[in-house]
């Protein structure tokens, strides 16, 4: 299949240049300010559009197997297409868990059907209970580079500290859900005043800060990596950004509720607010925008978490925590780096770039029959690329959603900024804003 | 801001401005008179159907609700949903819909999670909405009860009516609140009618039983429980909440009668005047002595008794008449 | 004032503008002592009279009304009080009427009742009036006493005792007490 990209911004790390892509065979052909295509080439318009590397989401919970009634890898794959996505890394609470090489082999082989590069983050601990390993090794061997218990953090100080011994040699990263439980006591948002006068048990910020710290320092003792999954407050942040500039090897993702939303949200007990960690303060919210510009986030990750309406539609406290993020994240990260004053770099940085790293998916270090993403748009590289459009206006309208939940926070919200066309693998997936 | 709850379902009484509420109060003084006729009945809902929905049992709350509605001559479809089959993880919209099929104009409304009265009211917003109870968050007839019992009993003190003291009663008058705020609903909407109407609200408890920034809330907090017993006017007292979880956050029970128990010890140096309250049920011995419970001092039968006419205020005001506001 | 469409207006905050006075205080009262004459001359005694004021306009003029039948005959006459606002027949078309206090304190079987408002208007008031005593048991008559009858009756009742007769046109408003007889429209301020 042959594509040409027409006359878009080409985004590099540092420069951008409006040009011509063109695609053969999988791998970015000719790179350049025109360029000649062959006569059956699919031209896409990509006048007035950035072009750069396809986003990769570090997060994203595709449900299946288990849940297939809220979502499957498939409408999960589409999702994350319309939303500009290239590559998923599915969350492992799932039913059974990811904590195995028969679940993981199977997650991995319906992904392949799919047109994007469906990745697993394995279980760090057995049914993801905290207590004894998962077999990090042989999930590593079918090509799996990130391990999280993710729905809940490893409780115990000891079982992490002997996860992050065990993984650091084999050249994998663990990452963190940071709540402790006990503090977390069952809430279902931020503790607060507003929690105290909604009737609401919350959980505090403090939740999450002190298992922030805990896993710090016990990175800082066994020297090996770690990144944590949805910072959702300014000291939780600070706490990560400080420790990486002490040289510790930490990274941190953020998601688009915690830097859109706050839990001024959760007055109307509507359960669609409903998250873990809990959208937090303005203030917090505030600091989470300031991060992202000031290019202080290593990635945005959507933790997109579908849930079958019927759930949503249970009183607050017993509804499922968790919002869809895949198809309106591109576009909450641009309107909150500043929508016409966005810096297109950061744009790709902390979609694309950033959680490529991350999750291992770069030209040197992707696994076997995995793609390379995140790269430069220059010829030579594999095709995994997304056109965006900052001057669209869409409204969000959780009936006409690709995913099959509904859960969206942001229904008939109006959004600036808008995937036009997503190319993974060198396939064309999405034009014009909607599947091929 | 809600000026009038004419029409209007009866969610929480944090948005109520005070006419509302001494509206429903005066409201109150007319069923007075009529549960104390022979024939305690009226025609005002004649027709109109109220649904009693409780998921939580309480059979006081849901008798007093369902006389109220019978008194008001309405039909009532009483539902003790905590005793069916109803499962957790049911569709609350489901089961809402299919009382509504049947055609109700109204339902009281009793559950254990917080905000499902405001859900419900969201999922038939033709129906009116009685919050008998949400969780921890609100019980808007038991402050309107409480808030009309104190006036009741001052004005009698006074020689006047309630009527004739209309909201100047509380202005600046002294209310302390003890115990398991943290976890009361009834705690939440008391503070809300009481500063709404003026009155001068403290609250006593253990440190853990405080709801979180509670100094953000119209209230000021009291170190000292035998000083404040001293400087209130009324003394309202909470459950220890053991259901709820409120057991974990003291010690013991008798840790917490010795910190805040009014005691026959501390209920001797309080003024003879002071009013006490208790929404009930009472656990006596552990916030109260049974002796102090059994004092003229505590009003709780007059509490009770209030029940049925604040309910039929409410059920008139909100179901009765087209819904416009005067 | 009880009657329906004055009842409403005047709730709906639309205020009287009166254009003449057709009667005096002075003319009330005697047309209420006249009244009063006539209810001893009717019922031949006042013994077993339960003088019955329609809150809120009828109630100041049957309070007036027990006076002069005190005064008439030399036996106290007490007037109780009667909020029909929970028996009206048109509660769900109109905004919640405000209620006021009821004071009816003995059985009324075999007594004969005097209703008392201050306006007959459509007559559906009483109509609620008659509903509601049957709460307190069987009369074995009810009278009706009223300071004004303007007219427009839309259900069979008549009054038994009348202060004065206003024919009125159905968009013309009538303020009657105490004080005197007013005639006007209602409007918005």
């Amino acid at each position: 299949m042959s594509i040409v990209l027409r006359q878009g911004l080409i985004i590099g790390p540092t420069s951008s240049v409006i040009g011509d892509v063109l695609i053969l065979d999988g791998v970015i052909a000719e790179v350049g300010a025109t360029v000649d295509a062959p006569s059956d080439a699919f031209e896409v318009d990509a006048r007035d559009c950035w072009v750069g590397p396809g986003f990769v989401d570090l997060h994203t919970h595709l449900r299946e197997p288990g849940r297939e009634a809220a979502e499957t890898i498939e409408s999960g794959a589409r999702a994350g297409a319309l939303g500009g996505y290239c590559a998923l890394v599915a969350m492992p609470n799932t039913e059974p868990c990811l904590d195995n090489v028969a679940t993981v082999s199977y997650v991995l082989a319906r992904g392949a059907t799919t047109p994007l590069d469906i990745c697993v983050a394995g279980a760090i601990t057995q049914g993801r209970r905290g207590e004894a390993l998962a077999p990090m090794a042989e999930m590593a061997a079918l090509g799996v580079r990130l391990f999280t218990d993710d729905g809940i953090g490893v409780q115990d100080p000891s079982v992490m500290r002997r996860a992050l011994l065990y993984a650091d040699p084999l050249g994998v990263r663990l990452a963190q859900h940071c709540e402790d439980e006990r503090l977390a006591d069952g809430g279902t948002m931020n503790e607060g005043a507003l929690s105290g006068r909604l009737g609401l048990t919350g959980r505090p910020a403090l939740a999450e800060e002190l298992m922030v710290m805990r896993d710090i320092e016990l990175v800082r003792a066994t020297g090996a990596a770690m990144h944590f999954l949805h910072l959702s407050t300014a000291r939780s942040v600070d706490l990560v950004v400080a420790a990486r500039a002490q040289g510790l090897r930490v990274t941190f993702e953020i998601a688009p509720h915690h830097f859109t939303l706050d839990e001024q949200c959760c007055e109307g007990f509507d359960p669609a607010f409903k998250v873990h960690p809990p959208l937090r303060t303005k203030d917090d919210v505030a600091a989470l925008v300031g991060a992202l510009r000031r290019g202080d986030v290593n990635a945005v990750a959507t933790d997109h978490a579908p849930h079958a309406p019927e759930l949503k539609d249970l009183p607050f406290d017993e509804a499922p925590a968790g919002m869809l993020g895949l198809e309106h994240a591109a576009s909450l990260t641009y309107e909150a780096l500043g929508g016409a004053q966005c810096d297109p770099a950061v744009f790709f940085h902390v979609l694309s770039r950033g959680p490529s790293a991350i999750a291992q998916l770069r030209r040197e270090d992707a696994p076997p029959r995995h793609s390379a993403h995140g790269g430069a748009v220059v010829a030579g590289e594999d095709a995994n690329l997304t056109v965006f459009s900052p001057s669209t206006r869409w409204s969000v309208d959780r009936s006409t959603l690709t995913s099959r939940s509904m859960n969206t926070p942001y229904d008939g919200r109006e959004l600036l900024g808008r995937v036009r066309a997503t190319i993974a693998k060198g396939r064309l997936v999405v034009d014009q804003g909607v599947l091929t | 801001m809600i000026t009038s709850i004419r029409g209007q379902s009866l969610l929480s009484l944090n948005e109520i401005s005070r006419e509302a509420i001494l509206e429903v109060l005066n409201t109150a003084e007319s069923f007075v008179e009529v549960n104390r006729r022979t024939i305690k009945k009226v025609p005002a809902l004649k027709g109109r159907v109220v649904a009693s929905l409780f998921f939580e049992e309480s059979t006081r709350t849901r008798l007093s609700f369902e006389t109220a509605a019978k008194r008001l001559s309405a039909d009532v479809l009483s539902l003790a949903v905590a005793s069916s089959s109803v499962k957790k993880g049911e569709s609350l919209r489901d089961t809402i819909a299919t009382i509504d099929a049947l055609g109700i104009d109204a339902v009281v409304l009793r559950h254990r999670s917080s905000g499902v009265a405001l859900q419900v009211s969201r999922y038939v917003p033709h129906v009116r909405v009685i919050n008998a109870g949400d969780g921890q968050h609100q019980h808007p007839t038991q402050g309107l009860l409480d808030a009309f019992t104190i006036r009741q009993v001052l004005s009698e003190r006074r020689g006047t009516t309630g009527l004739e003291s209309g909201g100047e009663l509380f202005e600046g008058l002294r209310i302390l609140i003890v115990g398991d705020i943290r976890h009361s609903r009834v705690a939440r909407s008391d503070i809300a009618a009481y500063s709404t109407l003026g009155a001068e609200v403290r609250v006593c408890a253990p440190g853990t039983l405080l709801p979180d920034d509670i100094e953000r809330w119209p209230v000021t907090v009291a170190t000292n429980f035998d000083e404040s017993l001293e400087w209130a006017d009324v003394v309202g007292l909470l459950r220890l909440q053991a259901e709820r979880g409120s057991g974990a956050f003291v010690p013991s029970l008798d840790e917490f009668t010795f910190t805040h128990g009014l005691t026959v010890e501390r209920f001797a140096r309080m003024r003879p005047e002071t009013l006490i309250m208790h929404p009930g049920p009472m656990n006596r011995g552990v916030e109260v002595d049974s002796r102090v419970v059994d004092a003229p001092a505590a009003i709780v039968e007059q509490q009770v008794a209030n029940g049925v006419p604040i309910r039929m205020a409410v059920l008139y005001l909100s179901v009765a008449g087209s819904g416009e506001s005067l | 004032m009880s009657s329906t469409n004055e009842g409403q207006a005047r709730a709906r905050g639309l205020a009287f503008f009166a254009k003449s006075q057709l009667m005096s205080a002075d003319d009330v009262a005697r047309a209420l002592r006249r009244m009063a004459h006539e209810v001893v001359e009717r019922n031949h005694s006042t013994e077993s009279l339960s003088i019955i004021g329609l809150q809120s306009g009828g109630a100041p003029i049957a309070l007036a009304l027990a006076g002069y039948l005190t005064e008439i005959s030399n036996a106290p006459i007490t007037a109780s009080l009667l909020d029909v606002s929970f028996y009206r027949d048109d509660l769900s078309h109109n905004p919640v009427p405000v209620s006021s206090q009821t004071s009816i304190d003995h059985d009324l079987t075999d007594r004969t009742v005097v209703l008392v408002d201050d306006v007959l208007f459509t007559g559906r008031t009483i109509r609620a009036a008659l509903n509601a005593l049957s709460d307190w048991g069987r009369p074995r008559a009810v009278q009706l006493c009223v300071l004004v009858d303007r007219g427009h009756r839309e259900l069979p009742i008549r009054p038994d005792f009348v202060g004065k007769n206003l024919p009125t046109a159905i968009d013309e408003a009538i303020v009657a007490s105490l004080d005197g007889v007013w005639i006007g429209t209602r409007e918005a301020t």
